[in-house]
């Protein structure tokens, strides 16, 4: 399951952040963002219209994130939202 | 005291959001210097700090605020390379102040250690701690300081003294200047270490602020939030034009007597008429537009100070990018309705380099304060007063017809730029939404004074430059002792608006309106005053020229006229300062030619069709 799955107000865990392609800058910069294995989201809100943007909490941050980005975004299965 | 003969320079460096800008206003008070980065439109901001406990003196540098030193966008390009010494004519700083705030330390300290990682001396300044203590939070500085290996000090950026103990750490540090006591080996996970660093010093009894996610929960939805976002513009585009007009009265009058009084104590002439046609009534001509602009500023920057502004921008996101377009270009679009200048000056906040030319290009489309006055003179002479369906003033939805036509233009634009393009690539939106603030007065102040300096120091030098030239054209040649035909017709002006007519014809203007269109250049609102005095010279007698204008040209011009001079108005690049700003801004004149060019043939054509339309319909 992909961050972009994942339904609103439902904390999960994060496994990693997928390139896209080699040395993919969107993926490094989520993950220089606190994208990182082991850390919580949680989407909080999204947008309008056909539901983009996603509001995703990481930390003790807020980031608006497209479905696009979002997708690289792969979530630990099984933990955290039961 | 042996204070050095070069200040030591400091620089602030922290992720955007962290209040790194309040901390610089409150170390340099009103002493700052902006700029640019030579070469690039990366603002640069300078400021003195004096410290009276060491009567030291510092040169603070004001970095752009980034996420991560290796840079995604121009301005962690420009950060990066000046710490590390890179960028030609700014030399090392000496310390580095990284900025955090406490709130958000899972996402900062991360940063902090990437700039510990320079190797430079530096002071970690945990910023906000008043806002954290309020939330719970509570950070253990000697802990952190321990772990971290650098001196970490308290600030509250917005509290007077609030950066005392930061200001002591700097005499202290700036007196032995060493390196970071810790260095993590190469390669090294920083997550990891941030979690390290948190759980050894950092308790968070929550995540987030109760009151952000109130407020987000209403002002992110989707019906509410957008309810609220129409509420939030209709109030600030109330204020720009209700509580502006006083003020814009008032530099009128004075500009008018200014005039008066120069014009009645020189002696008639070449100078007289330089100085009082040319210089003080078109400086005034652009000074009057401040008010409006420095209301509509002061919104913008309490709202960006709130935290609102990237609300909006999430708001709008999806709607704009089907436009080609991005969240983000909310801002600069919506300072254009004041003035085009200020908002392509704005879109330096978009990082991407597609969106934001993107949105430089279509910024001149938005109506901005300059056309109202064209708008006003041609709607009151030529669109009757008459309710429609009762409740619309016909004048009114007319203007309203004018704006909404501008925004749906721009819309049209970016979406056809975006598929000629074919731009398959992706950009990322990654925009954070800050926690909600109260402003604070001295950081709106020091914004405001910035942003109106600015503008009239762009706009002072080309508007002076243009006025003069134009009054050239308008004054000479004399007209010769047996003229018959008035002063203006025997001018430049008047021979290139006459020429003109042979473009113009098929679009409607006669050569009044050619002529009002050339001074129109400096500032469209120009155009009035021009067909006035065209009209005025072009009078037989005095009584005519002191009558109004409405009744002239509404006898004067066709209805098909009027309209299409109205929807040239919508899209002509008449205005040079913002043709100048486009060059500025986009460094190049290929950007700026392709800009004139597009604006110049939308304004025809849609001039054309209004005009050849209206003619068949019997308007003509």
């Amino acid at each position: 399951m992909t961050l972009n799955d994942l339904p609103r107000r439902t904390p999960a865990i994060v496994e990693s952040v997928n390139d896209q392609s080699p040395n993919d800058n969107i993926a490094r910069r989520l993950r220089e963002l606190g994208f990182v294995a082991g850390e919580q989201v949680e989407v909080v809100a999204e947008g309008p219209l056909g539901g983009e943007p996603l509001l995703v909490q990481v930390g003790f941050t807020r980031f608006a994130l497209r479905r696009a980005e979002a997708s690289r975004v792969q979530l630990r299965t099984g933990e955290a939202n039961a | 005291m042996n204070a050095p003969a070069v200040p030591l320079r400091l620089a602030l460096i922290g992720n955007p959001n962290c209040g790194k800008t309040a901390l610089f206003n409150q170390l340099t008070g009103s002493r700052q210097k902006v700029a640019n980065y030579a070469g690039v439109t990366v603002e640069r901001k300078e400021g003195r700090l004096h410290s009276a406990a060491s009567g030291r003196s510092y040169a603070v540098l004001d970095l752009p605020g980034a996420y991560s030193l290796h840079a995604a966008s121009l301005d962690e390009a420009i950060t990066r390379d000046l710490c590390r010494g890179f960028l030609p004519g700014e030399p090392v700083p000496d310390v580095l102040v990284c900025v955090v705030d406490a709130t958000n330390l899972r996402l900062h300290l991360r940063f902090a250690l990437e700039v510990r990682e320079l190797g430079r001396p530096m002071i970690l300044a945990v910023n906000m701690a008043d806002v954290a203590r309020r939330r719970g939070v509570t950070v253990d500085l000697e802990a952190l300081e321990r772990e971290l290996g650098v001196p970490v000090v308290e600030t509250v950026a917005v509290k007077r003294n609030g950066a005392k103990a930061l200001i002591e750490e700097i005499d202290r540090l700036a007196a032995v200047r060493h390196a970071p006591a810790k260095q993590l080996p190469e390669g090294a996970d920083l997550h990891q270490e941030t979690r390290r660093l948190l759980s050894a010093a950092v308790s968070m009894p929550t995540r987030t602020a109760k009151v952000d996610d109130a407020l987000d929960r209403w002002l992110l939805h989707p019906v509410f939030g957008l309810l609220a976002l129409a509420v939030v513009m209709f109030l600030i585009f109330q204020a720009v034009y209700a509580w502006a007009t006083p003020m814009m009265d008032a530099i009128e009058a004075a500009t008018a007597w200014l005039g008066a009084t120069v014009g009645g104590a020189l002696p008639e002439g070449p100078l007289n008429s330089l100085l009082v046609e040319g210089i003080i009534a078109g400086l005034g001509g652009v000074i009057v537009f401040l008010p409006q602009i420095l209301i509509l500023f002061a919104f913008i920057l309490a709202l960006e100070e709130s935290g609102y502004l990237p609300r909006a921008a999430f708001l709008l996101d999806r709607m704009m990018a089907s436009a080609g377009l991005s969240g983000r270009s909310f801002i600069p679009l919506l300072s254009s309705f004041a003035c085009a200048i200020p908002g392509i000056m704005a879109t330096r906040s978009i990082q991407d380099p597609r969106d934001r030319l993107a949105t430089i290009l279509v910024a001149p489309l938005m109506t901005c304060s300059a056309r109202l006055p064209v708008y006003a003179l041609l709607i009151g002479a030529f669109i009757p007063q008459k309710q429609v369906w009762g409740v619309f003033n016909q004048q009114g939805l007319v203007l309203f017809g004018l704006y909404f036509a501008g925004i749906v233009s721009a819309l049209i634009v970016s979406w056809v730029m975006k598929k000629w393009r074919r731009d398959k690539s992706e950009h990322p939106l990654l925009l954070e939404l800050p926690s909600y603030r109260i402003p604070h007065a001295r950081d709106l102040l020091i914004g405001l004074w910035e942003r109106a300096w600015i503008f009239l120091r762009r706009v002072g030098g080309i508007i002076l430059a243009l006025t003069i030239l134009l009054w050239f054209l308008l004054s000479f040649p004399g007209a010769p002792a047996d003229a018959t035909m008035p002063a203006i017709d025997y001018s430049f002006a008047g021979r290139i608006g006459h020429a003109m007519t042979a473009i113009f014809a098929p679009i409607g203007f006669n050569w009044q309106i050619c002529i009002a269109l050339i001074p129109g250049m400096a500032a469209r609102e120009v155009a009035v005053s021009s067909l006035a005095t065209v009209y005025a010279l072009s009078a037989a007698d005095d009584d005519a020229a002191a009558q109004a204008l409405t009744p002239l040209i509404s006898d004067g011009w066709s209805l098909a006229t009027a309209l299409s001079l109205l929807v040239w108005f919508i899209y002509a690049p008449m205005c040079i300062s913002t043709l100048a700003t486009i060059k500025r801004e986009t460094n190049s004149w290929k950007k700026m030619s392709f800009a004139t060019l597009y604006l110049f043939a939308l304004a025809y054509g849609a001039s054309f069709v209004t005009y050849q339309v209206a003619v068949l319909l019997g308007a003509g």
